[in-house]
């Protein structure tokens, strides 16, 4: 099969450059995305990419695999692969330090943004603080995510305003804490929000629903924000 | 929070919601328009001018034209933070969006009252 990889290595290359590589896959296996990189990687040794865990639980091999955004290390090349062809190019709209790692600053600046901790004014109970099983289930669909990525780069609003829209990583978490019972904040959270950019840039075209390598859904969390922030100002 | 000056009612939150309601009144007006029209296939300048002189139809006339300058001005000034990243550029974009918007409610009010 072909790989067409994006290449480029800011010692060397003038500008990025798409490398077209024939490859054969082993056995005829349906390998990850993730192996075909490895044996990419054996041909081509500058070839540079992250990864760790290497079962989609670290979020750090967030790629665009012909044109759709993923983990590399669970996507099987025959969810991908079109015409006996793969496209493979580092996440849309951030930095590209080298080849398919990109410069993650802007995207973890939006989640530092909508402090992810947890606030709570209160003396501090002796043991811990305790929740129902259904003030829990509020977040379920919430705390899953690994923050790789995959759908604030596939999200048009989040690369034109990649400083001011928060996109919706940050949002989904931004609601977790909405949602965490625990958390006393949700006035001063829901402030930080009212803006035209932080929530309001999301006009609900769901590209990051169609990418969540976990199955999440910040269109539906960014919902809530933005009901939570209509009864709280109506 | 990001501040903004040039956006139509400086939050966010209330955007969205005037983007939504002048939505539901243009909405209502085309429906209107069409129908009336529809049920008028022999419409003529008589009738025309004898529908814009009752007040009711002036007044949802004059709603829906600073309805469409709200609507308009949410989702150009969207467009112009999306799309125009030098600041002057976009400066001078906005202005004339305001500009244009300004012009077309003083001679829309000089042709819904001149008939």
């Amino acid at each position: 099969m072909l790989v067409s990889v994006y290449r480029y290595n800011p010692e060397i290359d003038d500008a990025p450059y798409m490398q077209d590589i024939q490859i054969d896959i082993p056995g005829g296996k349906d390998i990850m995305v993730l192996d075909l990189l490895h044996l990419l990687k054996e041909k081509d040794t500058s070839m540079t990419f992250r990864r760790s865990c290497r079962e989609g639980v670290c979020g750090s091999d967030g790629l665009n695999m012909n044109g759709k955004n993923g983990l590399a290390c669970i996507t099987p090349l025959s969810e991908v692969v079109k015409n006996d062809k793969l496209v493979l190019r580092p996440l849309p709209g951030l930095p590209v330090i080298r080849d398919l790692v990109v410069d993650m600053g802007q995207f973890y600046k939006q989640y530092e943004k909508i402090k992810p901790f947890l606030i709570n004014d209160t003396p501090a109970p002796a043991i811990e603080r305790l929740q129902t099983p259904e003030e829990r289930a509020e977040l379920d669909g919430l705390y899953e995510c690994i923050l790789c990525a995959c759908c604030s780069t596939s999200c048009p609003s989040f690369w034109w305003n990649p400083d001011k829209f928060v996109g919706p990583s940050g949002l989904l978490q931004a609601y977790r804490f909405l949602a965490d019972s625990r958390d006393t904040a949700t006035n001063e959270r829901l402030a930080e929000l009212d803006d035209p950019f932080s929530v309001f840039r999301c006009h609900g075209i769901m590209n990051c629903v169609n990418v969540c390598p976990k199955g999440l859904n910040p269109t539906k969390a960014i919902g809530k924000i933005r009901n939570m922030l209509i009864s709280r100002a109506t | 929070m990001v501040t903004s000056v040039t956006s139509f009612g400086r939050s966010g939150l209330y955007d969205w919601m005037m983007q939504r309601v002048t939505a539901v009144v243009l909405a209502a007006y085309t429906i209107f328009m069409i129908g009336y029209m529809l049920l008028n296939p022999e419409l003529d300048y008589n009738q025309w001018s004898a529908l814009f002189e009752g007040t009711a139809m002036r007044i949802f006339t004059l709603l829906t034209l600073l309805s469409l300058v709200a609507h308009a001005w949410i989702g150009m000034w969207s467009i112009s933070t999306d799309y125009i990243k030098p600041t002057g550029i976009r400066f001078v974009f906005q202005s004339a969006c305001g500009l244009l918007a300004f012009v077309y409610v003083v001679w829309g009010i000089q042709i819904l009252w001149g008939v």
